[in-house]
């Protein structure tokens, strides 16, 4: 595709871990020096593979969270899943220092190009923000005009990850809205009891579909499958509306 | 290959029987797609086959689900890297609905709701390799899984395996479909890890 930072053959290779940050008590952000980084488009995700010492091995998919300046270390940010065999392992053990194998940049539909005119409509599920995370920096670093508005799904004011930066941006990235909302529990002063997403949290926080935005839903797998119904039933054009699943129920 | 990852043991080792490189087993149901879920009403629905010349096969619901249907119970695997087990379903062979097609194209392009194509080799469909699906685990399919009929060939990564279905197009040369022209492979054979353009 035209556009897409896809080599012709995605290879496997060695990051370093650079650094780690908690994003929240059960996300965290790995950073990943990859000496052979082709670049990528935001919302495009890497493929990472683990072997243990007898060879057994894991693959998993994460959104990539940075945006590509074109240089620099490129970051994903992880969900902990208590269950789950891979991701504790990536919140929980992983330290600077450490080697990681991994691929990509993998997607050429899930993406946002800067080059699109219309107005943007992020909405995420919990770690499904990742992705959009990376759309709205690489906006604030383009100083792009598209205005975007984010409705980010989250069960409690601690689960918010990347909450500091979005404030922030609110503030210096013209054009650019955020609305939480809480499933749980609400911060102290919040109009309203907590909810899931939505016909009105769609409706008063989303762009009209006469304004034909370009839709971006992102997170577990029923979440996505609800917001996406809701924005379809609204009017949008479902052609407009791209999905990335992360899975669950 | 491989650099082991340190400190890393892997907890669904022993749920790992048989799978293709880099799969993992999963009793949930996972959902790929690339936008909203249609809702496409039985009455609106129907499946059309046109051959290279341009001539039309076409069925609609009650004429589909009249034809002789198959049970049928194959292991899945999809590209983001689960694997389920024997797997349930009811459906109509290609066999049976290329019966009366005739075509001397070698390829064929997956039509379906919304738009979204994918490609395959004619000869991927044929002899009781394909079929489109109507029931998952004895109930009518899900429109998150693909319903009212999605395409099922389980010996390919799944997203060949195009959900809502509408349609099959005869082509003399092979084309990409919506997920192979945004970067996954042409064939997408599971066992040899054909995942992305280029394996
Ligand atoms: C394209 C793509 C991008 C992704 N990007 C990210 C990302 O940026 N950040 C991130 O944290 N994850 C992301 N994921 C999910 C990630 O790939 C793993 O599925 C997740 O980390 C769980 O892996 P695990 O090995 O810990 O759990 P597993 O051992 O695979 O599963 C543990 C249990 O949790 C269930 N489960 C799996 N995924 C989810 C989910 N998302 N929500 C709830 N339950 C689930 C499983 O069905 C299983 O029962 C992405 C997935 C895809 C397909």
């Amino acid at each position: 595709m035209a556009g897409t930072a896809l080599p012709g053959r995605l290879i496997w290779q060695a990051a370093t871990v650079s650094a780690v940050r908690a994003e929240t008590p059960s996300a965290r952000t790995i950073v990943l020096d990859i000496p052979d980084w082709p670049g990528h488009l935001p919302g495009q995700h890497l493929d990472l593979r683990l072997t243990a010492e007898d060879g057994y091995s894991a693959q998993r998919s994460y959104s990539i969270a940075s945006d590509w300046p074109g240089a620099g270390p490129v970051e994903i940010t992880v969900q902990r899943l208590e269950d789950g065999e891979v991701s504790p392992y990536l919140t929980d053990v992983v330290e600077p220092g450490d080697r990681i194998e991994l691929r990509g940049p993998i997607g050429g539909w899930f993406v946002w190009r800067s080059a699109q005119p219309a107005p943007v409509l992020l909405v995420a599920g919990g770690s499904g923000v990742v992705p959009l995370m990376s759309m709205i920096r690489e906006r604030g670093r383009l100083r792009a005009r598209q205005p975007f508005r984010l409705i980010y799904s989250v069960r409690t004011p601690e689960d918010a990850s990347f909450a500091g930066e979005l404030r922030r941006r609110v503030r210096d990235d013209p054009g650019l809205d955020v609305h939480f909302v809480y499933t749980r529990k609400t911060p102290d002063g919040w109009p309203a009891p907590p909810k899931r997403i939505d016909v009105a949290t769609l409706n008063s926080h989303g762009w009209p579909p006469d304004f034909a935005p370009d839709v971006f839903v992102c997170g577990p797998t029923s979440f996505v499958e609800t917001a996406a119904d809701i924005l379809v039933a609204l009017g949008h054009d479902p052609s407009k509306v791209r999905t990335e699943r992360f899975g669950g129920g | 290959m491989g650099i082991i990852s340190r400190g890393f043991g892997g907890r669904r080792r022993d749920s790992a029987p048989d799978l293709p490189p880099g799969q993992y087993l999963t009793q949930d149901f996972p959902v790929l797609s690339a936008g909203p879920t249609p809702r496409i009403p039985l009455d609106r629905w129907s499946f059309t086959i046109t051959t290279e010349t341009g001539r039309k096969h076409t069925w609609d619901w009650a004429e589909f689900t009249a034809l002789p249907a198959e049970e049928i119970t194959r292991d899945i695997h999809c590209v983001t890297k689960w694997s389920k087990l024997g797997t349930t379903w009811k459906g109509v062979s290609l066999d049976t609905l290329f019966e009366d097609v005739e075509t001397a194209a070698d390829y064929v392009m997956a039509h379906s709701k919304g738009g979204y194509t994918t490609n395959v080799p004619l000869q991927d469909l044929l002899d009781g390799q394909a079929w489109i699906a109507y029931e998952f685990d004895g109930e009518p399919l899900d429109p998150e899984h693909g319903g009212p009929a999605r395409l099922l060939i389980p010996h390919l990564y799944f997203w060949k395996s195009a959900k809502w279905v509408n349609g099959l197009e005869m082509m003399h040369e092979d084309e990409p479909g919506f997920w192979e022209a945004a970067g996954y492979h042409t064939y997408g054979d599971p066992w040899l890890e054909q995942r992305y353009q280029g394996d």
